[in-house]
């Protein structure tokens, strides 16, 4: 797997020397993110994090506004140039991210939306990217719409094409930024169905920011809540058969008392 | 639902829902629905008072109220229409202002474009020619007239560069303003799907840009007829601006009107014609409209 590192400022370790301390083990990393600080001004937003996220496993960070989580995705993505900070981020060479609204071009087709920029980066025929888009949209349900405009598309089917364009690039590590956020409950539901089979079979990493407590036991191999740039708790689902005292616990880690009812926090703002 | 039930009480009495009287139901209907309001619209609205105009214009001509070396009659200006096109002398006319006005448009809208790629794609272009332009802005463009005729004579040139400056800076200023305007979710889009320049500039810039062209546009053949009827007035030696001039030292009324009538469906068709190329091209945002 080809690794990318980013993210390089100040006195990060070299990323060549990481990797050969971990040895070429089967269960090596998909992403390795070691001592990362970003801040705004004087406020550190991530506050020397440490995370590994191995390949094929779901990582849903969960935090309240203003704890980091979307930096985190930010910086994973590379989308944090011009942030300051240091440590290294080191990723597979393929990273998908999906983001909170589907960012479809409203003037290109719904297929031209998941194929953008795909022939050119994979090396694809444009038949070709065009068929595997085609495909992909299959895959999230939408054959035959192919030729429709984004503005003709439900919410809901928004995010299940930019979920489709996600996915046509095979990524090793997909990142989604409160995927669901904008939809409601009903089409939530649908589509953790929808993103658990697609996961099944494609298998990615998975770095999954939510303010959704609910939607990451659901979902994730590991829950990670954010406090402050660090991380406050960490929980794998699987090993609870409680899931009722797991959610209380992963509430109180988020500072929210067992008493008062889970409401969802404002929408996270990304500088 | 305990203010649903508050509300019904009122409402129930003064609509005279239950045991009441038809009578005091069909009161209040049209006292409370019309008192404020301008009433109905009616079918033909728009055309009453050009209608109206009309008649009086005909009724003024006929009884000789109107002195037609003012205003000829209405059947003046038709037949006077007819003699023009069985002479050839209209559509003489007629083509050399379209062969301005097109020429002056093709070329103002190829520099405006080509200006706003320039500044809106580049810092330095930005830097080089936004400025100048933001300066030229500021001057009306016939102002610049005396100029233009000084530098370039009273021949065609003068005409088309006329032209091609009331043109060139609607179409600069809003397709540059539609490069600018782009949406940085998208360039964040873009840079996850790793898009090249080129693909990012056709993809994502050049289609995003195009409703701030296409509304330059529309301004820009608003400009190109201004320009246009200026300079055919200015020692021309051809074109409806010339007939028009031509005719008023001839004291030929109904003849202006006719130049009159054709600049004015000259407009209404270019415009439709945009308007047209708009609805076509941004059929994506149609759907939304509906």
């Amino acid at each position: 797997m080809a690794q990318d590192t980013r993210g390089l400022r100040g006195s990060g370790a070299q990323p060549q020397a990481e990797q050969t301390t971990r040895g070429p083990g089967h269960d090596q990393p998909s992403v390795v993110v070691r001592d990362l600080v970003r801040a705004y001004g004087d406020e550190p937003v991530l506050d020397h994090l440490d995370l590994d996220i191995a390949a094929g496993e779901f990582v849903a960070i969960l935090g309240r506004s203003g704890s980091g989580k979307s930096t985190l995705l930010r910086a994973l993505a590379g989308l944090d140039r011009d942030v300051p900070g240091s440590g290294t981020v080191t990723v597979p060479a393929s990273v998908s991210v999906v983001f909170q609204d589907s960012r479809l071009l409203p003037w290109a087709k719904v297929l031209d939306n998941v194929v953008l920029g795909l022939a050119a980066a994979t090396g694809l025929s444009r038949a070709d990217a065009h068929r595997a888009g085609a495909a992909a949209l299959a895959e999230v349900g939408l054959a035959g719409r192919e030729r429709a405009w984004p503005g003709e598309l439900s919410g809901g089917e928004q995010q299940r094409v930019s979920l489709a364009r996600s996915l046509v690039r095979s990524p090793e590590l997909l990142l989604a930024d409160e995927p669901f956020g904008a939809l409601d409950a009903l089409t939530r539901t649908r589509m953790h169905g929808l993103l658990r089979d697609l996961l099944e079979r494609h298998r990615p990493a998975v770095l999954m920011v939510t303010h959704d407590v609910d939607e990451a036991i659901v979902l994730a191999d590991r829950v990670v809540v954010l406090d402050a740039g660090r991380i406050a708790a960490q929980e794998r689902p699987a090993d609870h058969r409680d899931q009722h005292a797991l959610r209380t616990h992963l509430l109180a880690a988020l500072g929210v008392e067992k008493s008062s009812s889970p409401t969802p926090e404002p929408q996270e703002v990304p500088a | 639902m305990s203010a649903a039930v508050t509300y019904a009480g009122p409402r129930s009495r003064t609509l005279g829902y239950g045991p009441r009287t038809s009578a005091a139901a069909t009161d209040i209907r049209p006292a409370a629905s019309t008192r404020l309001r301008l009433g109905r619209p009616f079918r033909g609205a728009r055309m009453l008072g050009i209608g109206a105009l009309a008649a009086i214009w005909v009724t003024g001509s006929a009884t000789g109220l109107i002195d037609p070396r003012i205003l000829p009659a209405p059947w003046t200006v038709v037949t006077t229409g007819i003699d023009l096109v069985s002479t050839g002398r209209l559509q003489e006319n007629l083509a050399i202002s379209l062969q301005r006005s097109a020429l002056g448009l093709v070329f103002g809208v190829s520099i405006g474009v080509v200006l706003a790629l320039l500044a809106g794609l580049s810092r330095l272009g930005d830097a080089l020619i936004d400025g100048p332009i933001q300066v030229k802005r500021s001057i009306p463009n016939l102002a610049l007239l005396p100029l233009l005729i000084l530098w370039f004579g009273i021949g065609e040139d003068m005409k088309v560069i006329t032209i091609a400056i009331g043109v060139f800076l609607p179409i600069y200023i809003h397709t540059h303003n539609g490069l600018r305007s782009i949406d940085a979710r998208f360039v964040e889009l873009s840079e996850t799907v790793a898009l090249s320049r080129a693909q990012f500039v056709r993809r994502v810039v050049l289609p995003g840009a195009l409703p701030g062209f296409l509304l330059g546009l529309r301004f820009a053949v608003t400009g190109s007829m201004l320009a246009l009827v200026v300079v055919e007035q200015v020692n021309a030696t051809a074109g409806i601006g010339y007939m028009m001039e031509l005719a008023r030292t001839y004291g030929q009324t109904e003849i202006i009107f006719v130049g009159l009538v054709v600049y004015g469906v000259l407009g209404y068709t270019a415009d439709a014609v945009v308007r047209l190329l708009q609805r076509r091209a941004l059929s994506w945002r149609k759907t939304l409209e509906d």
